[in-house]
Protein backbone atom coordinates (compact mmCIF):
# COMPACT_ATOMS: atom_id res chain seq x y z
CA UNK A 1 0.00 0.00 0.00
CA UNK A 2 1.39 3.65 -0.57
CA UNK A 3 0.24 6.25 1.82
CA UNK A 4 -0.02 9.62 0.21
CA UNK A 5 -1.23 12.83 1.79
CA UNK A 6 -3.88 14.85 0.15
CA UNK A 7 -2.03 17.39 -0.86
CA UNK A 8 0.57 15.49 -2.63
CA UNK A 9 -2.50 13.16 -4.28
CA UNK A 10 -4.01 16.64 -5.53
CA UNK A 11 -0.34 18.28 -6.24
CA UNK A 12 0.38 15.45 -8.84
CA UNK A 13 -2.70 15.06 -10.41
CA UNK A 14 -3.03 18.78 -11.07
CA UNK A 15 1.00 18.92 -12.60
CA UNK A 16 -0.57 16.57 -14.77
CA UNK A 17 -3.53 18.55 -15.87
CA UNK A 18 -0.93 22.06 -15.74
CA UNK A 19 1.77 19.72 -18.36
CA UNK A 20 -1.50 17.96 -20.61
CA UNK A 21 -0.96 17.69 -23.47
CA UNK A 22 2.74 16.42 -22.50
CA UNK A 23 3.75 13.99 -19.62
CA UNK A 24 4.42 15.66 -16.35
CA UNK A 25 7.55 14.04 -14.02
CA UNK A 26 8.32 14.33 -10.22
CA UNK A 27 9.44 12.80 -7.39
CA UNK A 28 7.69 11.24 -4.25
CA UNK A 29 9.69 11.79 -0.67
CA UNK A 30 8.62 10.23 2.29
CA UNK A 31 9.50 7.18 4.69
CA UNK A 32 9.41 3.52 4.32
CA UNK A 33 6.32 1.99 6.22
CA UNK A 34 5.50 -1.64 6.74
CA UNK A 35 4.25 -3.17 3.38
CA UNK A 36 5.41 0.31 1.05
CA UNK A 37 5.99 4.23 1.78
CA UNK A 38 4.42 7.12 2.92
CA UNK A 39 4.62 9.90 0.90
CA UNK A 40 4.36 13.69 2.77
CA UNK A 41 5.88 15.59 -0.16
CA UNK A 42 6.01 15.50 -4.21
CA UNK A 43 8.45 17.65 -6.10
CA UNK A 44 7.99 18.48 -9.68
CA UNK A 45 10.60 18.18 -11.86
CA UNK A 46 10.78 19.21 -15.81
CA UNK A 47 10.46 16.76 -18.48
CA UNK A 48 13.59 16.53 -20.67
CA UNK A 49 11.74 15.03 -23.24
CA UNK A 50 10.68 17.88 -24.73
CA UNK A 51 11.80 16.17 -28.23
CA UNK A 52 8.38 13.77 -27.80
CA UNK A 53 7.22 14.96 -23.99
CA UNK A 54 3.76 13.70 -25.46
CA UNK A 55 4.16 10.37 -24.47
CA UNK A 56 7.31 10.45 -23.02
CA UNK A 57 9.01 11.60 -19.79
CA UNK A 58 12.57 12.14 -18.34
CA UNK A 59 14.10 13.77 -15.30
CA UNK A 60 17.24 14.96 -15.84
CA UNK A 61 20.03 12.93 -13.24
CA UNK A 62 21.71 16.39 -12.23
CA UNK A 63 17.51 17.31 -11.07
CA UNK A 64 17.35 14.21 -9.14
CA UNK A 65 21.02 14.79 -7.51
CA UNK A 66 18.98 18.03 -6.21
CA UNK A 67 16.22 16.24 -5.34
CA UNK A 68 17.46 13.98 -3.35
CA UNK A 69 19.53 16.42 -1.62
CA UNK A 70 16.73 18.56 -0.58
CA UNK A 71 14.93 14.96 0.50
CA UNK A 72 17.99 14.62 3.08
CA UNK A 73 17.44 18.00 4.08
CA UNK A 74 14.04 17.49 5.13
CA UNK A 75 14.90 13.81 6.62
CA UNK A 76 12.56 12.23 3.77
CA UNK A 77 13.98 9.54 0.98
CA UNK A 78 12.99 9.75 -2.37
CA UNK A 79 10.02 6.92 -2.16
CA UNK A 80 9.05 6.36 -5.81
CA UNK A 81 8.18 9.13 -9.06
CA UNK A 82 4.87 10.06 -10.65
CA UNK A 83 4.07 10.78 -14.20
CA UNK A 84 1.03 11.32 -16.54
CA UNK A 85 -0.24 9.63 -19.22
CA UNK A 86 -2.08 12.04 -21.26
CA UNK A 87 -5.28 10.81 -23.26
CA UNK A 88 -4.06 7.58 -22.37
CA UNK A 89 -4.81 4.65 -19.31
CA UNK A 90 -3.15 5.09 -15.82
CA UNK A 91 -1.31 1.75 -16.26
CA UNK A 92 2.20 1.11 -16.69
CA UNK A 93 3.44 0.67 -20.54
CA UNK A 94 6.49 -1.34 -21.92
CA UNK A 95 8.50 1.83 -21.82
CA UNK A 96 8.12 2.68 -18.58
CA UNK A 97 9.10 -0.71 -17.24
CA UNK A 98 12.24 -1.22 -19.49
CA UNK A 99 13.25 2.52 -17.73
CA UNK A 100 12.25 1.78 -14.18
CA UNK A 101 15.34 1.21 -11.89
CA UNK A 102 14.34 2.54 -8.27
CA UNK A 103 13.28 -1.36 -7.02
CA UNK A 104 12.10 -0.98 -4.15
CA UNK A 105 9.77 2.48 -5.11
CA UNK A 106 6.26 3.44 -6.05
CA UNK A 107 5.67 4.75 -9.49
CA UNK A 108 2.41 6.50 -9.76
CA UNK A 109 0.01 7.02 -13.10
CA UNK A 110 -2.49 9.88 -13.42
CA UNK A 111 -4.53 9.33 -16.64
CA UNK A 112 -5.22 13.05 -18.13
CA UNK A 113 -7.94 12.72 -20.19
CA UNK A 114 -9.00 15.91 -22.39
CA UNK A 115 -7.05 17.77 -19.87
CA UNK A 116 -8.76 16.39 -16.92
CA UNK A 117 -7.21 14.48 -14.30
CA UNK A 118 -9.00 11.02 -14.06
CA UNK A 119 -7.61 7.96 -12.99
CA UNK A 120 -4.88 7.71 -10.30
CA UNK A 121 -2.76 4.22 -9.72
CA UNK A 122 0.03 3.24 -8.37
CA UNK A 123 2.87 0.54 -8.90
CA UNK A 124 5.57 -1.08 -7.13
CA UNK A 125 8.98 -1.92 -8.56
CA UNK A 126 9.25 -5.26 -7.33
CA UNK A 127 12.18 -7.88 -7.34
CA UNK A 128 15.74 -8.22 -6.09
CA UNK A 129 17.45 -7.23 -9.03
CA UNK A 130 17.46 -5.96 -12.50
CA UNK A 131 16.57 -8.68 -14.32
CA UNK A 132 13.55 -10.17 -12.18
CA UNK A 133 12.02 -6.66 -11.76
CA UNK A 134 8.29 -6.47 -12.23
CA UNK A 135 5.98 -4.10 -11.48
CA UNK A 136 3.35 -4.74 -8.54
CA UNK A 137 -0.41 -2.81 -8.85
CA UNK A 138 -0.49 -1.32 -4.96
CA UNK A 139 -3.48 0.12 -3.35
CA UNK A 140 -3.32 3.80 -3.08
CA UNK A 141 -4.58 5.87 0.61
CA UNK A 142 -5.01 9.02 0.72
CA UNK A 143 -4.89 10.73 3.94
CA UNK A 144 -5.62 13.90 5.51
CA UNK A 145 -1.95 15.05 6.65
CA UNK A 146 1.56 13.89 7.31
CA UNK A 147 0.29 13.25 10.80
CA UNK A 148 -1.89 10.65 9.74
CA UNK A 149 0.75 8.46 7.54
CA UNK A 150 1.51 5.12 9.00
CA UNK A 151 5.46 5.86 9.29
CA UNK A 152 4.90 8.71 11.12
CA UNK A 153 2.98 6.57 13.73
CA UNK A 154 5.35 4.00 13.75
CA UNK A 155 8.45 6.49 14.30
CA UNK A 156 6.23 7.99 17.46
CA UNK A 157 5.19 4.57 18.68
CA UNK A 158 9.10 3.19 18.66
CA UNK B 1 34.12 11.99 0.53
CA UNK B 2 30.77 11.28 1.01
CA UNK B 3 29.04 8.81 -1.07
CA UNK B 4 25.01 9.24 -1.09
CA UNK B 5 23.03 5.64 -1.71
CA UNK B 6 19.78 5.86 -3.49
CA UNK B 7 17.14 4.08 -1.99
CA UNK B 8 16.82 1.55 -4.01
CA UNK B 9 20.48 0.32 -3.07
CA UNK B 10 19.78 0.56 0.45
CA UNK B 11 19.05 -2.89 1.46
CA UNK B 12 22.43 -4.17 -0.14
CA UNK B 13 24.06 -1.69 2.19
CA UNK B 14 23.17 -2.45 5.14
CA UNK B 15 20.14 -0.07 4.91
CA UNK B 16 22.81 3.28 4.89
CA UNK B 17 22.03 6.21 2.87
CA UNK B 18 25.57 7.29 3.09
CA UNK B 19 29.23 6.21 3.63
CA UNK B 20 32.50 8.33 4.25
CA UNK B 21 35.56 6.90 2.28
CA UNK B 22 38.81 7.67 1.84
CA UNK B 23 39.66 7.81 -1.58
CA UNK B 24 41.87 9.29 -4.24
CA UNK B 25 39.37 9.35 -7.45
CA UNK B 26 35.81 8.41 -7.85
CA UNK B 27 36.85 4.82 -9.14
CA UNK B 28 38.21 4.13 -5.76
CA UNK B 29 35.59 5.74 -3.58
CA UNK B 30 32.70 3.21 -5.56
CA UNK B 31 35.43 0.89 -5.06
CA UNK B 32 36.32 1.14 -1.86
CA UNK B 33 31.84 1.20 -1.75
CA UNK B 34 31.60 -1.85 -2.96
CA UNK B 35 34.30 -3.26 -0.81
CA UNK B 36 32.47 -2.55 2.04
CA UNK B 37 29.11 -3.81 0.74
CA UNK B 38 29.99 -6.18 -2.15
CA UNK B 39 26.47 -6.76 -2.52
CA UNK B 40 26.29 -3.47 -4.31
CA UNK B 41 28.73 -4.29 -6.87
CA UNK B 42 25.99 -6.34 -9.38
CA UNK B 43 24.11 -3.18 -9.05
CA UNK B 44 26.64 -1.14 -10.03
CA UNK B 45 28.46 -2.39 -12.70
CA UNK B 46 28.20 -4.97 -15.43
CA UNK B 47 30.14 -8.07 -15.68
CA UNK B 48 32.59 -6.42 -17.48
CA UNK B 49 32.95 -3.85 -14.73
CA UNK B 50 31.50 -1.26 -16.46
CA UNK B 51 28.84 1.00 -14.77
CA UNK B 52 25.04 0.15 -15.58
CA UNK B 53 24.11 2.22 -18.74
CA UNK B 54 21.01 3.55 -15.77
CA UNK B 55 23.58 4.32 -12.94
CA UNK B 56 24.57 8.27 -13.07
CA UNK B 57 27.21 8.75 -10.83
CA UNK B 58 27.92 12.67 -9.85
CA UNK B 59 30.62 14.07 -8.04
CA UNK B 60 28.87 17.33 -6.45
CA UNK B 61 27.09 18.13 -9.62
CA UNK B 62 29.02 17.25 -12.48
CA UNK B 63 28.36 13.83 -13.91
CA UNK B 64 31.33 11.72 -13.76
CA UNK B 65 30.46 10.67 -17.58
CA UNK B 66 31.33 13.84 -18.91
CA UNK B 67 34.28 15.04 -16.74
CA UNK B 68 37.54 14.85 -18.68
CA UNK B 69 38.66 11.96 -16.49
CA UNK B 70 36.10 10.65 -16.01
CA UNK B 71 36.07 7.89 -13.28
CA UNK B 72 39.55 8.02 -12.84
CA UNK B 73 39.01 12.20 -11.65
CA UNK B 74 40.39 13.04 -8.39
CA UNK B 75 38.46 13.97 -5.56
CA UNK B 76 38.93 15.64 -2.20
CA UNK B 77 37.27 14.50 1.81
CA UNK B 78 34.94 17.60 1.10
CA UNK B 79 33.31 16.10 -2.20
CA UNK B 80 30.15 14.11 -2.65
CA UNK B 81 29.43 11.31 -4.64
CA UNK B 82 25.71 11.10 -5.86
CA UNK B 83 24.63 7.20 -7.65
CA UNK B 84 21.66 8.13 -9.16
CA UNK B 85 19.83 5.31 -11.12
CA UNK B 86 17.59 6.95 -14.05
CA UNK B 87 14.29 8.04 -14.54
CA UNK B 88 12.15 7.79 -17.43
CA UNK B 89 9.30 6.56 -19.05
CA UNK B 90 6.07 7.13 -20.72
CA UNK B 91 2.87 5.76 -22.75
CA UNK B 92 4.83 4.30 -25.71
Amino acid sequence: MLQLTKAVYAAIRAHGEETYPHECCGALLGRPAPGGWSIEASVKAGNTRTDSAHNRYQIAPAALVKIEREARGRGLSIGGFYHSHPDHPAQWSPTDFAEAHWLGCSYIITAVAQGKATVTNSFLLAGATEEDKHFEPETIEVVESAESLLAESVSKNA
Amino acid sequence: MTIYIPTPLRPYAAGKDSLEVSAGTVHAALDELTKVFPDLRKHLFTEEGKLRAFVNVYLNDEDVRYLPAKEATTVSAADTLSIVPSIAGGRR
